[in-house]
């Protein structure tokens, strides 16, 4: 028995994808998944810190279209040594903006394989598949796959709480009966 | 490797006889049955990137496809080898599907006919069956078991 060569799909369909670094690791994300690329500093002002949500990989949100979006550090999900994130990816159809250290060129595939079974892990939600690119192996990472249901559940909760306790401050009063500033 | 039509042995033996490609790993040698090799090649760039499959190395590019590299000194020997010499490419069965995966193998393959005794009820699931050869008793492995990731509580078990 031979390995036999990779059937050529009857149609090649390139799709343009960005390869960006994370930890020093190269990854790739459909271009088509990517609403915006924000620096972090431009983002300094409107991120709003998240504390005791549990999910370590989120320290911000966002306000966005009526929606919040969670700031989801790409060294912690993929447990890489940590960088510091200079760019965020505003990802579409999902509340997850990716912070990235760097773009490093935007390409097209014309390949995508599934993920081996051999993979087991979470993996299988983080990545779309594999592609070979100039003889490098790049994992095509799922928009869907930085946050689970129960993460965005346990970051609502963590919003919610802080909105409570800051309403709660606002309407307080000062002994002397006026509202507290 | 030496095919099994060169061995040239009796029909009726060869009824009893199956095709087991012999490989080396460290000092020790297993079998797998032929039909579930694809061939032997060396040892090629592995590209790795983050997962948390702990028996997957990484992924070689083999003829256009991408195989995943899978660990199996660590359950079969106790220790890691770091000295290799090639990827054996194996099919894996899952439930559905099968698919290729190369493991790491320190010495030349040799593809022999044996016959194979049937497991006993105390063997590792990763065992299925054993042969005897050049005077050693040989594991025949079961490729599909000896791939599935260990639970950590049956690690802690065993």
């Amino acid at each position: 028995m031979r390995l036999a060569p990779r059937p050529k799909p009857a149609a090649l369909k390139s799709e343009q994808i960005i390869l960006f670094r994370v930890g020093g690791a190269l990854f790739a994300i459909s271009s088509a998944s990517v609403q915006e690329v924000k620096s972090v500093d431009s983002l300094a002002g409107a991120a709003a810190e998240i504390k005791n949500s549990g999910i370590k990989k989120v320290r911000h949100a966002l306000e966005r279209d009526d929606q919040t979006l969670f700031v989801v550090n790409g060294t912690m999900h993929f447990s890489l040594p940590l960088t510091p994130g200079t760019l965020v990816f505003i990802l579409y159809e999902t509340r997850t903006a990716l912070l990235i250290d760097r773009i490093e060129k935007m390409t097209s595939m014309t390949h995508l394989q599934a993920l081996p079974s051999a993979f087991s892990g979470p993996e299988r939600l983080w990545y779309r598949g594999l592609t070979a690119l100039d003889q490098t192996v790049v994992p095509v990472v799922s928009p869907d796959g930085f946050l689970t249901a129960d993460e965005l559940f346990l970051l609502d909760a963590a919003v919610a709480e802080k909105s409570a306790l800051q309403n709660a401050a606002a309407n307080a009063l000062t002994p002397q009966g006026e509202p507290a500033k | 490797m030496t095919s099994a039509s060169q061995l040239e042995l009796p029909s009726e033996l060869q009824q009893e006889l199956q095709s087991v490609v012999l490989l080396r790993l460290g000092d020790r040698r297993f079998a797998i049955a032929a039909n579930q090799i694809s061939e032997l090649v060396a040892p090629s760039r592995i590209f790795r990137f983050p997962h948390r499959s702990s028996n997957v190395e990484g992924v070689i590019l083999r003829r256009g496809r991408i195989v995943p590299v899978c660990e199996v000194a660590e359950r079969l020997l106790g220790k890691r080898i770091l000295d290799r010499r090639f990827y054996l490419i194996a099919l894996r069965r899952y439930a559905s599907q099968s698919e290729w995966i190369a493991l790491p193998v320190t010495g030349e393959c040799e593809l022999i006919n044996a016959e194979i005794t049937a497991p006993g009820e105390d063997d590792a699931p990763h065992v299925s069956g054993w042969i005897s050869h050049d005077g050693n008793v040989i594991e025949v492995l079961n490729v599909a078991a000896l791939t599935t990731p260990v639970s950590p509580v049956a690690e802690a078990r065993s």
